[in-house]
C-alpha cells in the first residue's frame, strides 16, 4: 500500500487533538470540523474548539474482517462515540476485551498508532477511545 | 411532459467471471436490451451509465465513452453517473429526466461493475470509499461495519433480532433460487447464518452480499417512441432521489435512513401512490438489516417494525409485500454500479409477467430503492404496466 503523506499531514492538528469548530451563531459545535455551519450557512460564525476526549459508546461493532493495512488489529472494536460536548465521532475503542464494551460505556480519548506503512512507510496515528 | 416507459431490460448472469472483461459484460447487457427493445442503434440518442469505481476495480476510468465505444454506438452523447452503490439508480434517474424534458426520445440507462479482479482487501478499500475516507474509513469502518453500528442501534431502539435478520437472507435466497440470473442458487436456514463466520458483530458472512461482476441496461422512451416499439410498456410514473451527510456520525439517526425516506416521499406523491398500493418492491439490501431500514423508510411498516414483518413472512414471495423477488442483492449478487438498473430489470419483468417461477400474481406497481454507501444517497422509482 502506498500511503499518501498530505492528507495525513494537514489534518494533524484534528487527529492529535480532537480539535473541531463551534457556530457562535446557534452554538452547535462540529466534529470532523466543519468551517459551514448547515443550519446558520452565512449567518454562522465558525471558530475553533477543543473538545474534552469524554464519552460514551453510541454504537459499536467487532471488526473480525479488516480492510488492507488493518490485519494486525484483529478483531478491533470500531465505534460511534456520542462527545460530551453532543457531537458523534467514528473511532476505535481499545485497550479491553472486544466483549467489554458495551452502548453507553464512558470512554475517554486516547493517542494511537493507526496504521504502518510496512517496515520503512509513513505511521498513521491518530485518537481512539478507551473504557474508563 | 410525456410519459417514460421501459421498452427493453437485459442483464448478464450475476456472478464472477475470471474469463469475461468489464467490457464484456457492458456490450453483453447493453446488447440484451437493445435487442428486447427492437429498436436499432439509430434510434437511440444517449446513454447514461452508473459505475461506482471501476478506476479502482479494474484500471479503468472514462467509461462513460467505452460503454459507448463497445455497443457500437460511438457519436452519441454517453455519460457516467457515479454515487457509490447508487450508480446504476442515478442513472436511471438522469436518463428519465432527460425524456421527460423532451430533450432525448430513446436513451439506454445502464449499469456494471467487474469486482472480482480486485483482492478481497483491496475491494474493501475500494468499497470504503463510499463512506467518508477522512473520518470513517481511516479508523478502519468497512461497510460491514457501518451497516453493524445501524443494526446494533436498531436492536437496542426496537428490539430487533439477528433471528430477524437472518430471515431476510433466508428469503432472499428462496427467491434467488428461482432466478437463473442470481449469483447464488443455494437455499440457506436461520441456522446456517446464525453459525456464518462474523464479519463485522452482529452482521455475519451470510447477512452481507457478496462481491460481483455483471451489468445490466434498460432501454427508455417517451410516450410516441414507446407505442411504436411495444406493446408491453412499463411506465416510469415516479421518480425520488435525496442525500444525506456521507459519515454516519452525522446523521440525524442511526437506526433510520432519512434520505430513504425523502427519496421515497418524492417518489410517491410523482406517482400519486401510497405504500400500500405497492405489489412488489426491489430494496437494496446489501446488509440484510438494510432491506429492514428500507422497508420502514418506504412505508410497507412502521419505523422499528422491519423485523416483525420480516418474521412474519409478508416480505415473502407469497406475502402481503414480495421484497426482492429477485433474489435481491443478496442472493442475485451486487455489482455495484449495476444493482440500481437490475432491480429495474427485475420489476420490469414482474409487471411484464415474464418473471417465470418467481412471477407476482398481478403485479401492476412495483418499486425500486437503490442506496448510495451507508445511506448518503437514495434513489427510489415507481413503476406501473398498462
Amino acid at each position: 500500500m502506498t500511503e499518501k503523506i498530505p492528507i495525513h499531514w494537514r489534518l494533524i492538528p484534528q487527529r492529535y487533538n480532537l480539535i473541531g469548530t463551534e457556530c457562535r451563531t446557534c452554538g452547535e459545535k462540529f466534529f470532523p470540523p466543519r468551517d459551514w455551519c448547515p443550519k446558520c450557512r452565512r449567518k454562522g460564525i465558525i471558530h475553533e474548539f477543543k473538545f474534552s476526549g469524554k464519552g460514551e459508546v453510541y454504537s459499536y461493532s467487532v471488526v473480525h474482517v479488516p480492510p488492507a493495512g488493518f490485519e494486525f488489529l484483529k478483531p478491533y472494536v470500531l465505534g460511534i462515540i456520542k462527545l460530551r460536548e453532543g457531537p458523534l465521532v467514528t473511532a476505535q475503542v481499545v485497550d479491553c476485551k472486544p466483549d467489554d464494551v458495551k452502548i453507553g460505556k464512558k470512554v475517554s480519548l486516547v493517542f494511537r498508532k493507526i496504521i504502518a506503512d510496512g517496515d520503512a512507510g509513513i505511521i498513521r496515528y491518530g485518537y481512539k477511545f478507551k473504557l474508563v | 411532459m410525456t410519459k417514460v416507459a421501459i421498452i427493453g431490460v437485459g442483464m448478464t448472469k450475476f456472478g464472477e467471471y475470471w474469463e469475461k472483461s468489464y467490457r464484456g459484460l457492458i456490450q453483453e447487457a447493453g446488447v440484451k436490451a437493445i435487442r428486447d427493445a427492437g429498436v436499432s442503434g439509430k434510434d437511440i440518442n444517449a446513454i447514461y451509465g452508473g459505475s461506482m469505481t471501476p478506476g479502482l476495480f479494474v484500471e479503468q476510468e472514462h467509461t462513460s465513452a467505452l460503454m459507448a465505444d463497445y455497443t457500437g454506438l460511438s457519436g452519441i452523447p454517453a455519460t457516467r453517473v457515479e454515487a457509490a452503490c447508487a450508480s446504476g439508480g442515478l442513472a436511471l434517474r438522469e436518463a428519465y429526466l432527460s425524456i421527460k424534458s423532451s430533450e432525448y426520445d430513446v436513451v439506454v440507462a445502464g449499469g456494471v461493475e467487474k469486482m472480482t479482479d480486485a483482492s478481497t482487501y483491496s475491494a474493501i478499500v475500494a468499497l470504503s470509499g463510499a463512506g467518508d475516507q477522512e473520518w470513517e474509513s481511516f479508523h478502519g469502518a468497512t461497510f460491514p461495519a457501518l451497516y453493524a453500528l445501524m443494526a446494533r442501534r436498531h436492536m437496542l431502539e426496537y428490539g430487533t433480532t439477528e433471528e430477524q435478520m437472518a430471515q431476510v437472507a433466508v428469503k432472499n435466497h428462496h427467491n434467488g433460487f428461482l432466478n437463473p440470473n442470481a449469483q447464488f442458487h443455494s437455499k440457506i436456514t436461520v441456522k446456517d447464518v446464525m453459525n456464518s463466520g462474523s464479519v463485522a458483530t452482529p452482521l455475519k458472512l451470510l447477512d452481507c452480499s457478496p462481491i460481483t461482476d455483471g451489468a445490466a441496461a434498460i432501454v427508455l422512451a417517451s410516450e410516441k417512441k414507446a407505442k411504436e416499439f411495444t406493446d408491453k410498456p412499463v411506465w416510469i410514473i415516479g421518480s425520488g432521489q435525496a442525500s444525506d451527510t456521507l459519515a454516519l456520525h452525522d446523521r440525524k439517526s442511526l437506526s433510520r435512513t432519512d434520505a430513504a425516506i425523502l427519496a421515497g416521499k418524492r417518489a410517491y406523491e410523482e406517482a400519486k401512490v401510497k405504500p400500500s398500493d405497492i405489489d412488489i418492491a426491489e430494496v437494496h439490501d446489501c446488509f440484510t438489516i438494510a432491506e429492514i431500514l428500507a422497508i420502514e423508510a418506504l412505508g410497507f411498516c412502521k419505523i422499528g417494525e422491519g423485523g416483525k414483518l420480516t418474521e412474519k413472512g409478508e416480505t415473502a414471495l407469497k406475502g402481503r409485500i414480495p421484497v426482492n423477488t429477485s433474489g435481491g442483492l443478496k442472493a442475485k449478487g451486487h455489482p455495484v454500479g449495476a444493482t440500481g438498473i437490475a432491480q429495474a430489470v427485475e420489476v420490469a419483468l414482474q409487471l411484464r409477467g415474464e418473471a417465470d417461477k418467481r412471477q407476482v400474481k398481478n403485479a401492476k406497481i412495483g418499486l425500486t430503492h437503490n442506496v448510495g454507501g451507508s445511506g448518503a444517497t437514495c434513489a427510489v422509482h415507481i413503476f406501473k404496466n398498462d
